[in-house]
């Protein structure tokens, strides 16, 4: 068996683990850190928006074109009156973008093209954009992702509960500053594609957020009928439980888009499929990372502040208190005999093995636990 | 799907190369309502036949989104001809009518009739269909009773159904002083001046046959609107008319409004009432007026759009006051229709080209191409990882990943004549995305499983109560997902659009999948040896997994204790 399918069993038995909830103060202040470096990125920096916003065309010529970048700059900006870009593509295709250019204006240049490279003008790809196109297309997407966010916030507080749709709605701005916040501190150009592959991770980052907060959910589900541990602690075993699924799901998805980013930066040099892929890349990534070590531990902060959940807290630190005071042997044989008793043949008791249990142990004893691995 | 003949998705602009073009419609200052479906409706309507007009055979018109028309033009058309096509408004003539007749096999009729002024003898087919219509006079329209009290009005009007009379609604000012003086408008005689042009006309007039797709498309074609011309129109029998039109009178864009009323004064029924600028109400009176003096059909004008005569009421008397109806036998429908037109030719909507798109067919097949390998490469790649990670299980995901893709496929192919999905570079790439979310769901069933076993479960049990857990999962995760897609494709235009349909086809269908097939199969397998034994091959060799051996009976009862891990709870 591969070593994360060991690795996965031990998480379920809880006998490895990370306490993402304990130590959800640095992550918050990783996070916040980040989000704040995105948000001055993108002040200082901006966006460096694709023609796709300012108007204008791009034209592709096929491949193999003997003319030279500069002289092909130099031709597409007499024959347009403005600034043009010029780059080589992988196949030795040109690609020629002229900002501000108007549509009407377009054929012309292209037939002016056409002539000084010596190819047809059939042969020449052409995408002209007005100027408003980009901004349309922008707003749509802040439309639609203002819609998604409502719908989704509902969704969620009725499927689960208002602080997990507060949790999953502060993860996906999370995730979405960090990605624009990369795209304007590398500057990366801004497309239409570049939108799309935004608007995708608000999928997909919930989708590994979701399914964390499921199994939360039901590992919550009779929380107040028992002493032995407060919500942080269980949300934090969910995470642990759900760590190598969420491991899995994020390696599966990142991998046809790796796919999808190698093929079009390398095979195609630029255009749709890597625009989509780099974004869907970024955003992925940040997801994941959101939906373990920020969406969580916030739901169980927002829940440690439930009187309910105060209470329970009060009992089973009560309770722990009341076990150490009992001495060493009385708990062992009381609560958490079970566990001792498991250690020898290492394996924790079928799925009831507390992921904490070190450390609360630790806790309310002060003895070393060093026996146990 | 083989039965219907199509066996491959239809192919996007990008892919198979064409153009596209992307309008966006732009309202006239203090008229935003006026970009209305039923506006936008019209437009499409009236670019579709301009663009098939050129002859391309498959290009397409559709609305996206509130306010935005795509123009699809497959490749080896001339797309820059297209586009000054549908980029340009409506162009909407009144022009009057110097001679028709029906066109096809009945049309009895011969050209030169119309040449000698007085034709109303010869130009016997339409001349017997509206003489007996009249005019409505506006002073009785207004006096409700008087209208309807007089019966040869009513009468005439209700026993020929095909004429449509213009009368002045609003302001009725009969005075025929105001239409006598002679104007630029060409009066009927001026084309009995045979000159050169006339006869070319005439020659035009005589081939035209109106039954002829093509021919109507061409017929008119490129006219001036300062010139006569010939034109084919429906008459509201359906049967095909053609037409010699004199040099328009009034322009399209000097209609103010119109809109259709349903007339209850008067009986007429649905009318349409149009509103001239100040400009247009003064031409309307003037060709009004002349043609009020003339005999059928030289009495008529003839509201031309695109070349193609959509109305030709006829006029009694001067219209002066800058408000016209047309009256006559129209249902709801094409009263609604004709006020479109009219209205849409007075320029509420104009559009601007947002972008443009040519893709040669080289690159198209190159993106194509590019977007296989990238998606063979991810499906390889997450095939790998699976069968690394999950062992003899990645055959079930494997398995459901092919049945997954297959169905996609199928239902592609499928889409592409039905709604008109076609098949573009985004599309591909949510396509591809939606791989990693379809092995999402497998991963999450599989480690439900082995949470199960490692309970110390044997495998079949394993895979039942994993089920229940697993599919709420699935469903709640994948719900989220294509939540995201529909708000995308409905709120959002062009690119983004694509993407958002094939992404949330693949969530529904990845739900299809896991619940028909993957869950099935992965029971069926847990009875094959190789599994159930927890070879270790299999996956699910349950002491890889580290499950536990039920050996503490004892210790059970401490699980309630455990309250909130209660893994029999489903």
């Amino acid at each position: 068996m591969s070593k994360l399918g060991t690795l996965g069993a031990r998480l379920h038995h809880g006998e490895v683990g990370y306490d993402f909830v304990k130590n959800r103060k640095i992550w918050y202040g990783i996070s916040i850190l980040i989000t704040i470096t995105a948000i001055v990125g993108l002040a200082v920096r901006g966006l460096h928006m694709g023609i796709e916003f300012q108007g204008g065309a791009v034209f592709t010529t096929p491949k193999n074109m003997s003319a030279s970048v500069a002289q092909t700059e130099t031709w597409a900006e007499e024959a347009s009156g403005h600034d043009a870009i010029v780059q080589k593509l992988g196949d030795g295709s040109l690609r020629i973008q002229i900002a501000g250019t108007d549509t009407q204006q377009s054929d012309q240049i292209k037939e002016d093209l056409s002539k000084n490279l010596d190819v047809s003008a059939e042969k020449i790809n052409a995408d002209l954009v007005g100027p408003s196109w980009g901004d349309q297309i922008a707003n749509k997407a802040w439309q639609g992702l203002g819609i998604f966010m409502v719908l989704v916030v509902i969704y969620l507080a009725i499927a689960f509960e208002w602080r997990m749709a507060l949790a999953a709605f502060v993860a996906l701005i999370h995730d979405i500053t960090i990605t624009v916040g990369i795209y304007a501190l590398v500057g990366f150009e801004v497309t239409p594609g570049t939108v799309i592959g935004l608007l995708t991770i608000l999928g997909y980052s919930l989708y590994d957020t979701v399914v964390v907060f499921d199994s939360l959910k039901e590992q919550t589900r009779d929380i107040t009928k028992q002493t032995r541990w407060t919500y942080a602690e269980i949300a934090n075993r969910s995470i642990n439980s759900t760590l190598v699924r969420s491991i899995n799901t994020t390696v599966v998805a990142l991998l046809p888009v790796a796919g999808l980013l190698f093929i079009g930066g390398g095979v195609l040099g630029a255009g749709m499929l890597n625009d989509i892929s780099l974004s869907l890349f970024v955003g992925l990534a940040a997801g994941a990372y959101s939906s373990i070590f920020i969406a969580t531990p916030l739901v169980a902060d927002l829940k440690e502040a439930e009187p309910q959940m105060k209470a329970l807290k009060k009992r089973v630190l009560a309770k722990r208190a009341q076990g150490a005071a009992k001495g060493e042997s009385a708990e062992s044989a009381a609560d958490e005999g079970a566990y001792d008793a498991d250690e020898p043949d290492d394996a924790a008791p079928a799925v009831v093995g507390p992921r904490n249990q070190p450390a609360s142990r630790g806790r309310g004893r002060g003895r070393p636990s060093g026996k146990r691995r | 799907m083989f039965a219907s003949g199509h066996t491959t998705p239809r192919l996007g602009i990008d892919l198979a190369g064409g153009t596209s073009i992307t309008l966006r419609a732009v309202p006239e200052a203090g008229q935003e309502s006026a970009i209305n479906k039923t506006n936008m409706d019209t437009a499409v309507e009236i670019m579709n036949r301009r663009v098939n007009g050129l002859g391309v055979s498959e290009a397409e018109v559709q609305t996206q989104g509130d306010r935005n028309i795509i123009v699809y033009i497959p490749k080896g058309t001339n797309s820059k001809e297209a586009r000054q096509q549908v980029g340009t408004t409506a162009k909407l003539y009144f022009r009057p009518v110097l001679a028709t007749e029906l066109s096809g096999a009945n049309a009895t009729g011969t050209p030169s009739a119309s040449e000698t002024g007085g034709a109303s003898d010869k130009a016997t087919d339409k001349a017997t269909d509206k003489a007996t219509d009249k005019a409505t006079d506006g002073d009785k329209a207004t006096d409700g009773d008087k209208a309807s009290g007089t019966p040869s009005d009513s009468a005439s009007a209700s026993a020929t159904s095909q004429g449509r009379a213009a009368s002045d609604a609003l302001k009725a000012d009969p005075s025929p002083s105001a239409t006598s003086s002679d104007g630029a408008s060409p009066s009927p005689s001026a084309s009995a001046s045979g000159d050169d042009a006339t006869a070319k006309l005439q020659q035009q007039y005589a081939a035209l046959d109106c039954t002829d797709k093509n021919a109507r498309a061409k017929a008119g074609d490129g006219a001036k609107p300062d010139e006569q011309t010939v034109a084919c129109g429906q008459n509201s029998q359906g049967q095909w008319q053609k037409y010699i039109l004199g040099a328009a009178a009034v322009d399209g864009t000097e209609v103010d409004e119109a809109e259709a009323v349903y007339n209850t004064q008067t009986a007429a029924g649905w009318t349409v009432t149009m509103k001239f600028t100040d400009k247009g109400s003064k031409k309307f009176a003037d060709i009004t007026g002349k043609l009020a003096q003339n005999q059928s059909p030289q009495n008529q004008f003839a509201i031309v759009l695109d070349n193609e005569v959509v109305s030709d009421p006829y006029v009694s008397q001067a219209l002066t006051g800058g408000n016209a109806e047309i009256s006559g036998s129209f249902d709801q429908e094409e009263a609604q229709s004709l006020a479109n037109m009219l209205s849409y030719g007075a320029l509420p909507l104009t559009f601007k080209e947002d972008s443009v798109t040519t893709v040669t067919a080289a690159l198209g097949g190159e993106q194509l191409k590019a977007g296989l390998i990238a998606g063979a490469i991810g499906l390889a790649l997450v095939v790998l990882y699976l069968l690394f990670y999950y062992r003899g299980l990645s055959f079930i995901a494997v398995c459901s990943l092919l049945v997954s893709a297959g169905l996609t496929y199928v239902i592609m192919a499928l889409l592409g004549p039905t709604i008109g999905f076609a098949l573009n570079l985004p599309a591909v790439c949510g396509a591809i995305v939606a791989i990693g979310i379809t092995a999402d769901s497998f991963i999450v069933y599989f480690e439900r499983v082995r949470d199960e076993i490692r309970e110390g479960r044997t495998l079949r049990p394993a895979v039942e109560r994993a089920w229940p857990r697993a599919r709420r999962t699935i469903l709640v995760s994948d719900f989220v997902s294509f939540l995201a897609a529909a708000v995308l494709f409905i709120v959002t235009v062009g690119k983004v659009q694509g993407f958002a349909f094939t992404l949330g086809l693949t969530t529904l269908l990845d739900v299809v999948v896991v619940f028909l097939f993957t869950k099935p199969l992965l029971t069926l397998m847990a009875r094959r040896k190789f599994f159930a034994s927890g070879h270790k091959w299999s996956g699910l060799d349950p002491k890889a997994l580290g499950a536990k051996p039920p050996l503490r009976r004892t210790r059970r009862p401490s699980r309630p204790a455990a309250g909130p891990v209660d893994p029999k709870e489903a």
